[in-house]
């Protein structure tokens, strides 16, 4: 395949869809701090479910998890159920209550439920999250550039610092809302066409999620023969403890996570909230239940073209992506042979080095489809790691802006003078996040897998706990924060850097659902242990309890309070 | 017998929190058990049986869960739209406004105590 129509392809998609989501900035920018973190609380479900799919599918959902998938096997089921069942904790536990709430931010709900301490360490806790998160992004546009539009990683960046920086300024929550559900409309279809003509190439039945299991059956012959684990076999990669913990810290991290949670105080109403997780997940569905797919067929593509054959014989797709680095070969028995297959040469011994990250970028490639195809996977992948960049900034921006700036140092402030502090804040978040992609610090690749832990022991349980159990009082909740949050990062870090052997094979990635339950507990006692919350706190989680119920018998409404400051 | 309406309102509020509560234990019941029992606990065992061409334990753990837990929201949402208007505590406009203004004579005494 040519090079040069490839680039021409994925610059022409990028051009058009960047066109797209500016011009529809234009059209939804704002003037209100109502308008800016909440989107005047006035998205429909349905777009609101659209927007939260494209906020969540990162970059590396879109580039990385199928290709994770195809070397873990059954195990990879981690990463879809983890990253779907959150969503069903969110929906049933926290978002009907946050948008009963119905204020701005994460913290602003920990602050007005427990105190200004708790406020302020839930400032941290949101800022740290996502700037973990967003910085993995960033370096995701600048590598999606580099290898199909022919520029520096650094150069990529930059557009696209450039283009959400336009968007995410002028639009705030509601320009980022409709810019994703235009953007979750051009993920989707790239991931769904090269899905779907690789799925006929192999299959009878051209959709992905029918014909995988066939294809499936004969990997796992094909593993086989070539000294694997059969594909479908569970357990394989983790211990069966493990995949339940992980997959349970992926689920509640989900439902922890402040850029996904901050989405339900944006639609009309309660019945609105529980409607649009609906909707977002039937959205994030059919690209989750399609990956699973991609991965059986690109493991057997990958397999029949080149595994036992002659590295001299390889073909074109794999000299391309050679170039990048992504792949490598290694001829550790010098006999010419492409003999192994590793996804990581460091951790695990093989010749061919293939990175996951190709498997969907590579994909179109490697089962020949045309150029225009593989142009509009890169604009796909532009997509997902700008929708959820800008999803990122705003959490980042709006804790500075309103958390911080309003709510602790300037409550005199006005309403002009809030819209330009989050502005500002925004901004300036883009150029951190800007300068963390170009210069990924060292931790970064592995924080972000272990943001999810990191949320699940901290904002999880003190959410649902102020919700459901009108005890819960301040010093409980601080409490149980710090232990939860203490103990996940101690046992994160003395695993990975201080050389402590896993408790009962417990990695790393799965201890977040330990933590939770050791912040549940310590919340639980100390809160019993201490005074119960004042009558107006308990007053609160009535009023958030019923969608219908508070002093003006009224639900769609803007805290007066915040609305008519100016 | 005479109550206050303070007490009533109160009765009611205690009364749809629980009714709320039962609906969410039952459904995440199900969340657990497809999503951690099936998908992960019984998977071995679940893979000698054949389903559409998938083993059951992979298909469950990499399509079935996923699907689950898509009807699983939906089946909340509308459960608690009639829960939310039993109790009388749903909100003006979206969706139910048609069926609110046909029943509004007489509209104080149909939502109380309802569902007892």
């Amino acid at each position: 395949m040519d090079l040069t129509s490839i680039q021409a392809w994925a610059i022409f998609f990028a051009f058009l869809t960047f066109a797209l989501y500016i011009t529809i900035a234009i059209r939804t920018r704002v003037n209100t701090t109502a308008g800016f973190y909440v989107a005047e609380q006035g998205i429909p479900p349905v777009a609101n479910g659209a927007a939260i799919a494209a906020d969540w599918m990162s970059a590396a959902s879109f580039i990385s998890m199928a290709g994770l998938i195809s070397f873990l096997g059954f195990d990879g089921a981690i990463y879809l159920i983890g990253w779907t069942g959150g969503y069903v904790l969110l929906a049933l536990l926290l978002a009907p209550y946050l948008r009963k709430f119905g204020k701005y931010t994460v913290p602003d709900f920990v602050g007005d439920r427990y105190s200004e301490a708790a406020r302020t360490v839930a400032v941290v806790a949101a800022v740290f999250v996502s700037f973990t998160y967003v910085a993995g992004q960033m370096r995701g546009v600048g590598i999606v550039f580099s290898r199909f539009v022919g520029v520096s990683i650094t150069a990529g960046v930059i557009i696209g610092m450039g283009v959400v920086l336009f968007y995410a300024v002028i639009g705030g929550m509601k320009g980022i809302t409709w810019t994703q559900v235009a953007q979750y409309s051009v993920l989707i279809v790239a991931y769904l066409i090269p899905a779907w003509a690789i799925a006929g190439t192999v299959a009878d039945i051209p959709v992905p999620q029918v014909s995988f299991g066939t294809i499936a059956q004969e990997l796992n012959g094909l593993q086989q023969d070539f000294g694997l684990n059969e594909y479908t076999e569970p357990f394989t990669n983790r211990p069966m403890q493990d995949v339940f913990l992980v997959a349970l810290t992926l689920m509640i991290g989900t439902a922890g996570l402040p850029h996904i949670i901050v989405r339900f105080y944006t639609t009309p109403s309660v019945r609105a909230a529980r409607y649009s997780a609906g909707w977002a997940l039937l959205f994030i569905a059919i690209l989750y239940t399609t990956a699973p797919a991609v991965a059986v067929f690109a493991k057997t593509n990958l397999l029949n073209d080149i595994a036992g054959q002659q590295y001299s014989a390889r073909p074109d797709w794999v000299r391309n992506w050679e170039e990048t680095g992504l792949m490598a070969f290694d001829d550790t028995n010098d006999n010419g042979v492409i003999d192994s297959i590793t996804p990581d040469a460091a951790s695990t011994p093989g010749e061919m080095t293939v990175s996951p990250d190709i498997i969907v970028l590579a994909n179109p490639e490697i089962a020949g489809l045309p150029a225009p195809v593989v142009g509009l996977v890169a604009a796909g992948g532009l997509a997902a790691a700008l929708s959820t960049a800008s999803g990122l900034l705003l959490v980042i921006g709006s804790a500075i802006g309103h958390d911080l700036y309003f709510k602790r140092f300037r409550p005199e402030a006005t309403e002009k003078q809030r819209l330009v502090a989050g502005r500002l804040a925004i901004a300036g978040a883009v150029v951190v996040a800007g300068y963390f992609g170009v210069r990924p610090p060292g931790f970064v690749g592995q924080v972000v897998a272990f943001a999810f832990g990191l949320a699940a022991a901290s904002f999880f349980p003190v959410i649902v706990l102020g919700i459901f159990w009108k005890r819960t009082n301040a010093t409980g909740a601080v409490a149980g924060l710090i232990s939860g949050l203490g103990f996940t990062a101690l046992y994160m870090w003395a695993t990975l850097y201080g050389g402590m052997e896993p408790w009962f094979d417990i990695s790393p990635e799965g201890i977040g659902t330990i933590g939770a339950i050791i912040n549940f507990g310590v919340t639980y006692f100390v809160s019993r242990a201490t005074e119960p919350p004042p009558a107006e706190i308990q007053a609160l989680i009535e009023e958030v309890r019923h969608p219908r119920l508070g002093e003006t018998g009224q639900t769609i409404r803007l805290p007066e309070s915040e609305t008519q400051r100016a | 017998m005479a109550q206050s309406g303070v007490q009533k309102d109160a009765r009611r509020s205690e009364g749809y929190w629980r009714a709320n509560v039962k609906v969410q234990t039952s459904l995440l019941i199900v969340w657990a058990v497809v999503g951690l029992v099936l998908a992960v606990l019984l998977a071995k065992p679940l893979n000698n049986i054949v389903f559409g061409g998938f083993p059951l334990g992979f298909w469950i753990a990499q399509q079935g869960s996923i699907m689950v837990f898509v009807i699983l929201i939906f089946i909340y949402a509308r459960r608690m739209d009639r829960v939310d208007e039993e109790y009388d505590v749903h909100e003006e406009g979206l969706g139910s406004a048609r069926k609110r203004l046909e029943r509004r004579p007489g509209s104080s005494s149909s939502g109380d105590g309802g569902g007892r």
